[in-house]
């Protein structure tokens, strides 16, 4: 059962190259609505009242070829304008990898770097380095304590690194706490110095106290 | 010109090649590296690990990382005896200023530093929406910044949490693993500055970097490894605890 209302229906008979514009069918609920085959007749009859010479072309591939050609030009425009419109909003580089602005790797990667890396410090001070390698602290890097020093690096004339606090850098490493390996030398530095700085007794670079006095060949500095 | 079969034929084996060069990309900003070149990862020493904080102010410093937020961070375990299930685990400013002393508290007690797991498989990159966030193909899981929309689903699906919203950006940030620094031949500034060498970067694709050694030799373990994410952070000694 097709029930049409009031509201306007556009329907186009299937043998025909006129169209009905709008059929109103009974809004009333109570108003019994034609079935779908009297309808389908009314139509048709509708249809030859409106157009008694058009026959049916029997030559043409398609039925209503018009309505297609209508189509396909409104869907070619669509599909110009969505591929015009993906070129100009879609990033050039994105897809060159993947599903991403292949353009963002070499942009994230231009950022420059603050630390500047233990080899560049050691290029020049060569006498911190002898110092060091005496002791444990050979291995721990430059900026682990003296913190970022690429400004000082690419200009060290201006750019001089702050004087660091011991109490302060010593203890963050050095401070006793339960969860630190049993074998990492730890004190607690209220009883150990008394909250004096650490470099009043230790040289940082080379922190052992009797090292500093008498050096050790290099076979037995190593345990 | 037809294409024939032969000149098909023909054709095939030249396509390939040149297929082959359109997936490695073009060169970056830094002339000498190969992105297919490499594979990073890192790998985590918990018995070195001291707790100083330090690759967690170098990482803030480095990568301008918001007061508060954290790209990487080191997180405290206290185990209680038997109590391997119900660890306690606190990271006060993730570390940042280390840890205030818990002297003799008993039980078991380490730090376990955490940051992206650069994951292969990785959730946040599966769940974005916009293509803002990628795995490179030197294995690295980036945010491009300019494409995010801020829409959190990355956040809600890192299985580690590693990921945040930059208040000042409004947009999703995470660990980069220092891909400005590792591609110009610098370490990442978390391991530059770890004075127990307890993090270290490593490359898996290129055979003579230690890490092959080392995972060939020691109990090495990625965090949460049933999520099947292809973690590429590795952690040796780490106890069966830590979440």
């Amino acid at each position: 059962m097709l029930r049409l209302t009031c509201t306007t229906t556009r329907i186009v008979h299937p043998g025909s190259l006129y169209r009905v514009t709008s059929i109103t069918g009974p809004c009333d609920p109570n108003h019994r609505s034609p079935t779908e085959s009297q309808l389908f007749k009314s139509i048709a009859q509708f249809c030859a009242q409106l157009a008694p010479g058009v026959r049916r072309r029997k030559t043409s591939l398609f039925k209503d070829i018009e309505h297609l050609v209508r189509l396909a030009v409104v869907m070619a425009i669509a599909l110009i304008a969505f591929v015009g419109l993906r070129a100009v909003v879609v990033p050039h580089s994105f897809g060159q990898y993947g599903h991403y602005r292949g353009a963002a790797i070499a942009e994230i990667a231009a950022r420059p770097a603050a630390f500047a890396g233990h080899d560049v410090c050691e290029a020049c001070h060569t006498d911190v380095v002898d110092q060091k390698k005496l002791g444990k602290h050979v291995v721990v890097p430059c900026e682990a304590c003296h913190g970022a020093q690429s400004k000082h690096a690419d200009d060290p004339a201006s750019v001089k690194p702050a004087k660091l606090d011991t109490a302060v850098t010593c203890a963050r490493c050095h401070e006793a706490n339960s969860a630190k390996p049993k074998a990492f030398p730890q004190v607690v530095t209220a009883d150990h110095s008394g909250g004096l700085a650490c470099d009043t007794c230790h040289q940082p670079h080379r922190p052992r106290i009797e090292e500093a006095s008498q050096t050790k060949p290099a076979t037995e500095r190593k345990k | 010109m037809d294409i024939t079969r032969r000149r098909l034929l023909m054709l095939l084996p030249a396509a390939a090649v040149a297929w082959q060069y359109v997936q490695a990309g073009t060169p970056e900003a830094s002339p000498n590296y190969k992105m297919t070149d490499h594979w990073w990862g890192m790998l985590i020493d918990i018995p070195k690990c001291i707790g100083c904080g330090s690759c967690v102010r170098a990482c803030a410093e480095e990568n301008d990382v918001p007061e508060g937020y954290y790209r990487t961070w080191i997180e405290r375990y206290h185990v209680a005896d038997w109590k391997i299930e119900k660890p306690e685990v606190e990271s006060p400013e993730g570390g940042k200023q280390g840890f205030p002393p818990n002297h003799d508290v008993g039980g078991k007690n380490f730090f376990v530093p955490k940051l992206c797991n650069h994951c292969v498989e990785s959730p946040c990159t599966q769940v974005c929406p916009v293509g803002a966030t990628f795995v490179t193909p030197d294995g690295v899981v980036l945010v491009d910044k300019t494409y995010c929309l801020g829409c959190r689903y990355c956040v809600q699906a890192c299985p580690y949490g590693c990921r945040f919203i930059n208040p000042k950006t409004n947009t999703a940030e995470k660990c980069s693993l220092c891909y400005h620094r590792i591609t110009k031949g610098l370490t990442t500034a978390c391991c530059e500055v770890c004075p127990t060498g307890a993090r270290q970067l490593a490359d898996l694709k290129n055979p003579k970097d230690p890490i092959h050694e080392f995972l060939r030799t020691h109990t090495v373990q990625v965090l949460k490894p049933h999520m099947a994410t292809g973690a590429k952070v590795f952690y040796n000694g780490m106890d069966g605890s830590v979440r």
